[in-house]
């Protein structure tokens, strides 16, 4: 089985949440997540290590692409039935704006999720949502076995 | 003799003479443990050391994607300071990763970038990330820099 309508059960949140958990890299960034039903907001709280330019305290461009495509991976983890996190194919990230010193949220939408592959876009903000500090659109391998 | 970074040679020997300084003001970069290890005209290598803290597949013990894509990012902005025949900060407009396969559990990640293409507002670079070589890629990036205009405040030591 690879696609489960019926996903988003509360012990999916709960898998992807231990997903983040023991995923040593999202505990270096620091990333966290609030899951309501299918809905899922990340959080980065702001942290010094995530700095990319002393001068003028702007986030690393790494650190929130980094972010964004973890986002990804938990969101279409959440919608789909694998038993695995999918496995990123291409990942394009624009910078719109400066990230600042600050926490940064982001909110993902599946376009697509087929037997095969997944299409998502992933939106970053700070003070306000209409004004995006960083989109990432990102595609997944999401079959269960071998690729 | 004193070395002008508005001069292309000066300003690449300036860099190689500060490479380990260049990662360490960054803290996002100090955090992952990158460093530079050469810089050719358009051109700058880097490497990325194993560490468990970066792994993003617990199953698997593979590093996460994003580490890879700072790596290409950091360094492709590199390489448009080592091919601008003057010198301007650049910023990264977009980036796009392909992952070609995973990177091996344990093992160091070679990261290197060129800037083949220059206007007069925008750098384009392409990266690759690997163990051994380019026959064998991770990941290959291919990326578009904005040049920001100088400004008053962009002083000699600035580059360092």
């Amino acid at each position: 089985m690879t696609i489960d309508d019926t996903a988003t059960q509360p012990d999916r949140a709960a898998q992807v949440e231990a997903f983040l958990k023991r995923t040593p890299f999202a505990a270096t960034l620091g990333m966290q997540c609030e899951i309501r039903g299918d809905e899922m907001t990340a959080i980065l709280p702001f942290q010094k290590k995530l700095i990319g330019n002393f001068t003028i305290q702007a986030l690393h461009g790494g650190a929130i692409s980094s972010f964004l495509e973890l986002t990804a991976v938990a969101h279409v983890f959440l919608v789909s039935g694998l038993e695995h996190p999918p496995k990123p194919i291409n990942v394009t990230v624009d910078y719109l704006r400066q990230g600042r010193a600050q926490d940064l949220y982001a909110r993902a939408t599946v376009n697509k999720l087929g037997r095969r592959m997944s299409s998502v876009r992933v939106e970053a903000w700070q003070d306000e949502r209409s004004k995006p500090v960083a989109a990432l659109h990102a595609h997944f391998l999401v079959t269960n076995g071998e690729s | 003799m004193t070395l002008d970074p508005g001069n292309l040679d000066d300003r690449l020997q300036m860099m190689r003479d500060n490479m380990a300084m260049m990662t360490k003001a960054v803290p996002w970069a100090k955090e992952l443990g990158f460093q530079v290890t050469r810089i050719e005209k358009g051109r700058v290598w880097g490497l990325q050391p194993y560490d468990e803290k970066l792994v993003g597949n617990p199953d698997t013990g593979v590093i996460h994607g994003g580490v890879i894509t700072t790596l290409l990012d950091n360094l492709s902005g590199m390489s448009c300071a080592t091919a601008m025949k003057d010198f301007r900060f650049v910023a990264t407009l977009d980036l796009r990763i392909d992952y070609m396969r995973p990177a091996d559990k344990g093992r160091d990640i070679i990261g290197e970038a060129e800037c083949y293409h220059i206007t007069r507002s925008v750098c384009f670079c392409r990266a690759w990330a690997y163990h051994e070589s380019r026959d064998k890629v991770i990941a290959t990036a291919a990326g578009a820099f904005a040049i920001n205009k100088p400004r008053p405040t962009d002083r000699p030591e600035s580059i360092a």
